[in-house]
């Protein structure tokens, strides 16, 4: 679309978003956002998991109001779900017990209209989204594109001024994901929709840049604004375009830099034990170093072309470099990871070789394993409860990252042979009992 | 909805649009229980005179009639507990304060014996309308659907509680009012639960039909017409072949019943089940078929239906205050302390009433003799529910495990818990006595016969769900016999059987109350236990010592359920989950 002068829909002024920790103090999860959304203009919000993004974008629903900040819709304040706001959703959201149809004239609802009104403006949501001759079928009997297909039809039936996508299309297959992409694409160029600007929530860096005017990436722990990418080109957009390609790679390169500096700022913490692990199995770890190792990139290798090689995206690619880049095993600097001599080590290692090796670099690098280790040396009958960490974690984070960062641990721990956990007792031991 | 379809219909079969043979008997079906139904309303409001009361017929002829004034008590106690579940599990629900008293509240009022009520409200009733029949109809409705709102009431919670994430955000930013979203989601969420829950409670209340029917608590006797007073009656005379009588007309009843309400119902609540795939075959109904494709009912109900509807869909808004902004400190704890005092101080103030009430009649003696009676009750629900287990696990997993042979049991192992085992007592007393067996060890069974049938098809229904997979990796690892029990498929099924044996051992406990002490005519059989010993107070209306009684048998009931069965249940799911 082309850039004008136009007016704002949406105005996010310094929102913050914090939670109250078991310990009474406060835990921010986003920061400082500041975003304006003009009339015509698609706007993309991109992140990892756990940046903040999904509740960005709930903030933005109505559905949740920032602890502190303001938000305005057409100049004036959000305070709930405001009529000229819909959403489609990255589970459908779809009601199983209602028809295509119903299912639209849901989005109606609150209007109050009259019901051959619902009726005419459902079926004509339907026909413009392409889905007519299914408005009798039950979502049960559609594939995943058509309900998706229904969602949209659902959001627009109300004529929105704003739509808000979350993940609209992570749970679609690539072929359906891209149809339906272009379709909505085809409709919004060609002005057939009656919605005036979007806001896309997605952690798909080529959705991103194929579909956005602007893209804003949002680093994690806290969430704030770390980038703000103009996309200059026009529709329909060629992935393979030098100008796209150039695009997408700047934004790997941003979000690998961010992810550094966070662990980096993570580890310098005193006392460091409470950083916030995500999971990456060892599997997938041992796998990453070996493709690493592999030709043709021999130890080192752009983020961005070993995602594409491996077909992962962000939520996937990053998680397993991060595990890799705390360990040691490689080292991620601007958009590149590369191999440490550790890693080398580990990927010529055979099992036994690398368990030890691995569990030398968990008592180094990550304090959490090396504090559960070394409670249990300290206790008699070498055993604790698994209580007793979430506590002291949930000190820290929120209840259900502590249950993640746990979850790592113990299946780091239990490969390294560093401590075992019973979950029938739901105790932390040195050993497994032998029988 | 039904409206969209058979509008659907309407267009596509064209040709069909003369009314046929189907049309008429759908009709006719409807009439039928329409005016049936009326006509034992009416009868609710006549007059009654407790001194005069018009005698039971032993007749088999009279039994129809008895039968459809049953029938409309039953009914009208399964429509108040939909009313109360709706109302108290929403406030549950959606308030967390109230949530803190209701839900504890809503344990133990499940807990306490059926008769219990009924001890405690008859007279109330009764002294409410007098000189009319409705007084004693309500005592009875009441008795009735303390026997059914407890078990719905919980299951419409829990699924309040789990509507999930993204439906309930649809709802809320599509701005439907709460009134639309109760219709809209939460109903239709929570349907599929609340219908089977519906078809236990409705064997909970035939099963209690007979004592809430012939009323007797100390001096006050009443009888209502119906098949509860049929039995009572038959027993006190002697008369095995009414009671035969009795027998064959519950089945009838029951056998139409689960045709005209329960069948339809479950293939109708299939399509509000969340789980997007196809799942097991769904269950059919001939009466929904036959009402979904007669067209001529399709048009009577279409404006019933669509103004329904309208209902549903009406704002109905009350002022809502703006979402509230999200703390990033915890919020004071006072008015928490403040609400928790005044709660404490309320349910001080009733014990002290109910001590200063029981007190005076009651010895150390008392307890120690409720006690031992408790003690013995635990005993030998806990003995029963073991023999149970031992018995129809093994034929569950059996039958679960060949589809076909699965397919055509359930419904009869439904049809089997539907049943008011208590029509088999008089049969079971009789054989005690023609045999002089010893009653405290025979009289025992009884409280299961109707209850162990709920372990039986949850055993069904967890082996028939058993994953094929799982089943053929054992099979060419050659696992057999005792390790294929312990390792395969007894956990595979645990979490199956231990809803079920948790519905057996609550309905073990109702029972024991009517299958403790039992009469035939003069002859009093007595297996003593808490169940006998409520049911001695009961008749000699010595309240202090019910009230005793039943406390101890509500403690012991959420004891075992907080103690025993919770841990196991949170085990078992825990242990058959992979993710």
């Amino acid at each position: 679309m082309v850039e004008q002068t136009q007016q704002v829909v949406l105005d996010l002024r310094q929102v913050r978003m914090a939670f109250a920790k078991r310990s009474g103090e406060s835990l921010t999860v986003l920061d400082d956002v500041n975003l304006t959304l003009k009339e015509g203009e698609i706007r993309g919000l991109l992140g990892r998991s756990g940046s903040g993004k999904s509740t960005l974008m709930r903030i933005a629903g109505g559905l949740i109001r920032p602890t502190s900040g303001e938000v305005l819709y057409c100049g004036r304040p959000l305070r709930e779900p405001s009529e000229g706001i819909a959403m489609v959703f990255q589970t459908f959201a779809l009601y199983p017990w209602l028809t295509v149809l119903e299912n639209v004239e849901l989005g109606l609802d609150a209007l109050a209209l009259p019901r051959a009104e619902c009726r005419r403006r459902a079926l004509a949501a339907i026909d413009l989204i392409g889905l007519d001759g299914f408005e009798s079928a039950y979502p049960r009997e559609l594939s995943g594109g058509m309900r998706q297909r229904v969602g949209f039809a659902r959001a627009i039936v109300c004529n929105p001024t704003l739509l808000l996508m979350d993940e609209a299309f992570s749970a679609l297959d690539v072929l359906t994901a891209e149809t339906l992409r272009t379709d909505f694409l085809d409709l919004w160029t060609e002005g057939q929709l009656p919605i005036k600007a979007v806001l896309l929530v997605t952690h798909n860096i080529e959705e991103a840049v194929l579909m956005c005017d602007r893209i804003l990436v949002l680093s994690s722990n806290p969430g704030r604004i770390a980038a703000d990418i103009p996309v200059p080109l026009r529709h329909p957009r060629n992935r393979l375009d030098r100008a796209f390609r150039d695009i997408v790679d700047d934004i790997y390169a941003i979000l690998t830099s961010r992810m550094t500096e966070s662990i980096g700022a993570l580890t310098k913490v005193p006392g460091g034990l409470m950083q916030t692990v995500t999971h990456a199995s060892v599997n997938r770890i041992g796998g990453l170093i070996e493709a690493l190792m592999a030709p043709p990139y021999n130890g080192e290798a752009e983020l961005a072309e070993l995602a594409d090689e491996l077909s992962y995206e962000v939520d996937d690619l990053f998680p397993i470099a991060e595990a890799l880049h705390i360990l040691e095993f490689a080292e991620l600097k601007e958009s590149t990871i590369k191999i440490t001599s550790a890693g080398r080590v580990y990927a010529q290692g055979g099992t036994e070789d690398r368990k030890r090796l691995f569990r030398e670099h968990l008592l180094r690098f990550v304090p959490l394993a090396a504090h559960i280790r070394q409670v249990l040396d300290q206790r008699e009958g070498h055993t604790a409860p698994r209580a007793r960490f979430e506590y002291e974690l949930e000190d820290h984070m929120t209840r259900k990252h502590a249950e993640k960062t746990l979850q790592a641990i113990i299946d780091w721990g239990r490969f390294a042979e560093l401590f075992d956990y019973d979950d029938k007792t739901r105790r932390f031991r040195l050993e497994p009992p032998e029988e | 909805m039904a409206e969209f379809d058979a509008a659907g219909a309407r267009g596509v079969f064209g040709f069909r649009r003369l009314p046929g043979v189907r049309d008429a008997i759908a009709v006719l079906l409807v009439l039928a229980v329409v005016v049936l139904l009326g006509l034992g309303a009416r009868r609710m409001l006549g007059p009654l005179v407790l001194a005069a009361q018009p005698p039971i017929s032993l007749s088999p002829w009279a039994l129809p009639d008895y039968a459809l004034r049953t029938v409309v008590r039953m009914l009208a106690a399964l429509a108040a507990s939909l009313v109360f579940t709706f109302a108290y599990a929403t406030l549950a629900a959606k308030s967390r304060r109230a949530e803190m008293i209701l839900l504890p509240l809503l344990d133990v009022l499940q807990s306490v014996p059926i008769l219990g009520y009924l001890s405690f409200t008859a007279v109330f009733f009764v002294s409410l309308f007098p000189g009319r029949a409705l007084g004693p109809e309500l005592a009875a409705i009441f008795a009735i659907f303390t026997s059914q709102a407890w078990n719905m009431t919980f299951s419409f919670y829990q699924a309040l509680k789990a509507v999930p994430r993204d439906l309930d955000e649809v709802s809320r930013s599509f701005r439907s009012s709460a009134w639309q979203r109760f219709w809209r989601l939460e109903v239709p969420y929570a349907l599929p639960g609340l219908v089977w829950n519906m078809m236990v409670s409705m064997s909970g209340g035939w099963f209690f039909v007979v004592a809430s029917e012939a009323i007797v608590v100390g001096a006050l006797h009443v009888s209502l017409p119906g098949i509860g007073s049929y039995v009572a009656l038959a027993i006190e005379k002697r008369d095995l072949t009414a009671v035969g009588w009795a027998i064959l007309a519950m089945l009838i009843v029951i056998l139409l019943y689960d045709q005209i309400l329960f069948r339809p119902l479950t293939a109708w609540a299939e399509k509000f089940r969340v789980e997007q795939t196809a799942g097991e075959g769904g269950s059919r109904s001939v009466v929904l078929d036959l009402f979904r494709q007669s067209l001529v009912l399709g048009r009577l109900v279409h404006p019933v239906s669509t103004g329904l509807q309208g209902v549903m869909r009406a704002r109905l808004t009350l002022p809502r205050p703006a979402a509230r902004r999200v703390r990033a400190s915890l919020p004071a704890p006072w008015p928490d302390v403040i609400w928790w005092t005044a709660v404490v101080a309320v349910i001080g103030y009733f014990g002290w009433r109910l001590f200063l009430f029981a007190s005076p009649g009651l010895t150390w003696s008392d307890f120690a003799t409720v006690a031992e009676n408790g003690l013995l009750t635990l005993v030998r629900v806990s003995v029963l529910i073991a023999l149970a287990s031992l018995v129809w696990v093994p034929i569950g997993i059996a039958v679960g495990l060949r589809p076909k042979l699965a397919a055509a049991v359930r419904p009869a192992a439904q049809f089997l818990a539907a049943f008011p085992a208590n029509l088999l007592y008089p049969v079971a007393v009789f054989l005690i006595i023609r045999f002089s067996l010893d009653p405290v060890i025979w009289l025992s069974p009884l409280m299961i016969l109707g209850t162990q049938w709920y372990i039986l098809f949850n055993v069904i229904a967890g082996a028939s769900v058993f994953p094929g997979d799982l089943r053929e990796a054992a099979a060419s690892l050659r696992i057999r016999r005792w390790r294929w029990w312990r390792d395969v498929m007894l956990p595979g099924i645990l979490p199956y059987y231990v809803t079920g044996a948790i519905t057996a051992s609550g309905g073990a406990w109702n029972a024991s109350i009517i299958s403790e002490a039992v009469t035939w005519g003069s002859v009093h059989l007595s297996a003593s236990g808490l169940g006998a010993y409520i049911a001695q107070q009961t008749a000699a209306g010595d309240y202090p010592r019910i009230a005793l009684g039943i406390a101890v048998m509500a403690v012991l009931v959420v004891a075992t359920n907080r103690l025993v069965w919770q841990p196991l249940y949170a085990f078992a799911e825990r242990r058959t989950r992979l993710d």
